[in-house]
């Protein structure tokens, strides 16, 4: 749907290697995020998907190479990482429960604010959290706590944390997982209406969900990339069918 | 639950919904706490001296002394997550100071404490000097628990130690500063500690009217700093220290550093003692390492959970009550007095995690709960029925 391109805010990734005491998580990974579209990773359990993404935040450490406006990001701390642009959502949701939605996105919103204001009670309500609770659909709900939200809002409020925190590149770890059929819908159509010219990569078992909304796909498999393409490509590579479109379409069927 | 389900239903419907209309019943949650102080004050500031006796009174400005370490010890812990187990060490940085400018002033211009007479070569070490000095004490009540939890929080913070082990480690520097004391007689006066005071910053102690004065400070302390904090939690701070606190890893994730965030309640909560420990010494006449040892610290934190961790007046009331249940029931039953204050503390945390302060907001989920039993006719339930199964801490006192 979008095109994408390399602007400032790609992240260009060079021979990345995690290894977890001889055993290499990830193994030599090239990889270009280019701006503008939803890439998705996918790959079977134990590909180095998360462990991919733990690495270019900060989480794992890896050698190699992660340029993001002329920074490595592998040399980084976590949250110089985000301060730089880069933002990531988990597996399961974490947001603040006892904090409002609105005190949630406030926060995620405030990381450059000055010593001075943070120890004031907020006034007006920035305009960039009205917008992402406009954005998420979750202006209603703005003063409920986080915790009485259901699976699917908590992950729509995650998207909108790095939305006011104004991640350029958003790492998304299976944020539909356990969502019903009408909230994948819905965040689907979330994260294209965001996705602009940000670097949106989405980290996805549900290939339902990806046939739907990917504009790019990377395969992992054992730590490298197994192949890369449009939806068409991928499912048309015999490779990818081997060791993965084929198990899961059966997991799938199973489950 | 805070949020009742009229509140939630009127916040959907509000155009925008972001800026609630005032309702007398929103007036009371967003000033209650303000109330609460100000209720507070009157009893403390004008009604306990008017009509206790002198020796009540003083209990009450020891108390008060105590409170105010307690109260920074729910900063740091109830809000910030950090069981610090040994504020005794700041309340002993205060506490100390002070001793030594009043033991300062009991000897006169030039002349050197009893003690260093009695212990000592009657040689007075240099860096008690500066403690003649009314004005570089008050200073140093400050700077030196600022300077010192600083240090220390930085080293502990950074390095990540959480939990029981940040628990373990404040409490063994309670250990090794009460240890440290009591080694060094000839500075500190050892295990007798510092007393036998005679004036405070120039006004005589025996003087009745001195003492209740000495006690509106104590007072007129616990007040100020019930509003400091009440700012705290107020302030966006104050927030990003509870998130902080219920998910240290996610915070680093939206590019804040946790140790950062922790390591000012820290700081403020160590002054906080300091401050405590400071103006426990006149009225109580006598600092000596058992106030500050590990065992000290712990009694604190008994009246923090006691009173409700992470509410704003919990931990003050809690430290009042266990001073007056200590002292009342210790004068009946003086043995069995730690068995109960034991047994207490058992049962607050089994039963009632959030203490006392947690009472209302229990009540009120179980009265909800009650009548959500009874047929619901009128009741409209948005998002998630679930919603009582969320213990939300009450953003003031209750």
């Amino acid at each position: 749907m979008t095109d994408s391109f390399v602007g400032e805010d790609h992240l260009e990734i060079r021979n990345l290697t995690v290894d977890f005491d001889g055993f290499k998580a990830i193994n030599g990974v090239d990889l270009t995020l280019r701006q503008g579209r939803l890439h998705f990773l996918i790959g079977p359990n134990g590909a180095g998907k998360t462990t991919l993404v733990d690495a270019l935040t900060g989480l794992v450490r890896g050698s190699g190479e992660a340029v993001f406006r002329g920074r490595d990001l592998l040399t980084m701390k976590s949250h110089k990482i985000v301060r730089l642009g880069i933002g990531r959502t988990f597996q399961t949701a974490t947001v603040f429960e006892q904090l409002s939605v609105l005190q949630n996105l406030d926060i995620a919103a405030g990381v450059h604010r000055s010593i001075a204001s943070r120890l004031l009670a907020r006034g007006k309500v920035p305009d960039r959290v009205v917008q992402a609770l406009e954005t998420i659909g979750l202006t209603s709900l703005a003063h409920r706590p986080a915790g009485i939200l259901a699976h699917g809002q908590k992950q729509w409020l995650e998207v909108g944390m790095l939305l006011v925190q104004d991640a350029k590149v958003m790492f998304l770890d299976e944020t539909v997982a356990g969502m019903s059929a009408g909230e994948r819908e819905e965040t689907g159509d979330l994260l294209q209406r965001i996705v602009g010219d940000r670097t949106i990569v989405v980290i996805e078992h549900d290939m339902e969900f990806m046939r739907r909304y990917a504009d790019f796909v990377t395969v992992m498999h054992s730590g490298t990339v197994l192949a890369e393409g449009t939806v068409t490509e991928i499912q048309a590579d015999r490779q990818v069918q081997e060791v993965y479109l084929g198990t899961v379409t059966e997991v799938a069927a199973h489950g | 639950m805070t949020v009742t389900a009229t509140e939630s239903a009127e916040s959907t419907r509000a155009p925008g919904g972001l800026r609630p209309s005032m309702t007398p019943a929103r007036l009371l949650k967003s000033h209650g706490a303000l109330i609460a102080i100000a209720v507070l004050a009157y009893l403390l500031l004008v009604w306990a001296p008017g009509s206790m006796t002198a020796f009540r009174l003083g209990n009450l400005g020891k108390y008060c002394a105590l409170a105010l370490a307690s109260m920074g010890i729910g900063l740091a812990w109830g809000r910030g997550g950090m069981l610090v187990m040994g504020q005794g060490v700041f309340f002993g940085l205060g506490g100390y100071a002070m001793a030594m400018h009043m033991k300062l002033e009991a000897a006169g211009p030039g002349q050197v404490p009893d003690f260093m007479v009695l212990y000592g070569d009657g040689t007075m070490p240099g860096w008690w000097e500066p403690f003649r000095s009314g004005a570089f004490t008050i200073f140093a009540i400050i700077a030196l628990p600022a300077l010192t939890s600083f240090i220390l929080g930085y080293a502990i913070l950074k390095r990540k130690v959480k939990g029981a082990y940040l628990a373990i480690l404040t409490q063994a520097l309670a250990v090794a500063f009460a240890t440290l004391l009591i080694a060094t007689i000839k500075q500190t006066g050892g295990f007798n500690g510092l007393n036998t005071f005679t004036t405070f910053f120039g006004h005589n102690l025996y003087d009745p009217e001195v003492k209740k004065n000495v006690y509106r400070i104590a007072a007129g302390l616990v007040i100020l700093f019930l509003v400091i904090l009440w700012q705290i939690y107020r302030s966006r701070y104050g927030e990003l220290l509870i998130a902080t606190r219920d998910a240290e890893e996610r915070i680093r994730f939206l590019g804040y550093d946790p140790a950062n965030i922790k390591l000012v309640s820290f700081i403020v909560a160590a002054v906080m003692a300091s401050v405590g420990g400071a103006i426990f010494v006149p009225i109580v006449g006598i600092i000596s390492p058992s106030s500050v040892d590990a065992s000290a610290s712990i009694l604190l934190i008994a009246g923090v959970a006691l009173g409700g961790r992470a509410s704003l007046l919990g931990p003050a009331l809690g430290a009042i009550a266990v001073g007056y249940g200590r002292s009342s029931l210790s004068e009946r039953f003086p043995t069995q007095w730690t068995y109960f204050q034991g047994a207490l503390f058992i049962l607050v945390v089994l039963f009632l995690p959030g203490g006392a302060a947690s009472l209302t907001s229990r009540l009120r989920s179980l009265l909800s709960r009650v009548r959500s039993v009874r047929p619901a006719t009128s009741r409209r339930v948005d998002v998630a029925p679930a919603a009582p199964a969320v213990h939300v801490e009450p953003e003031a006192l209750a």
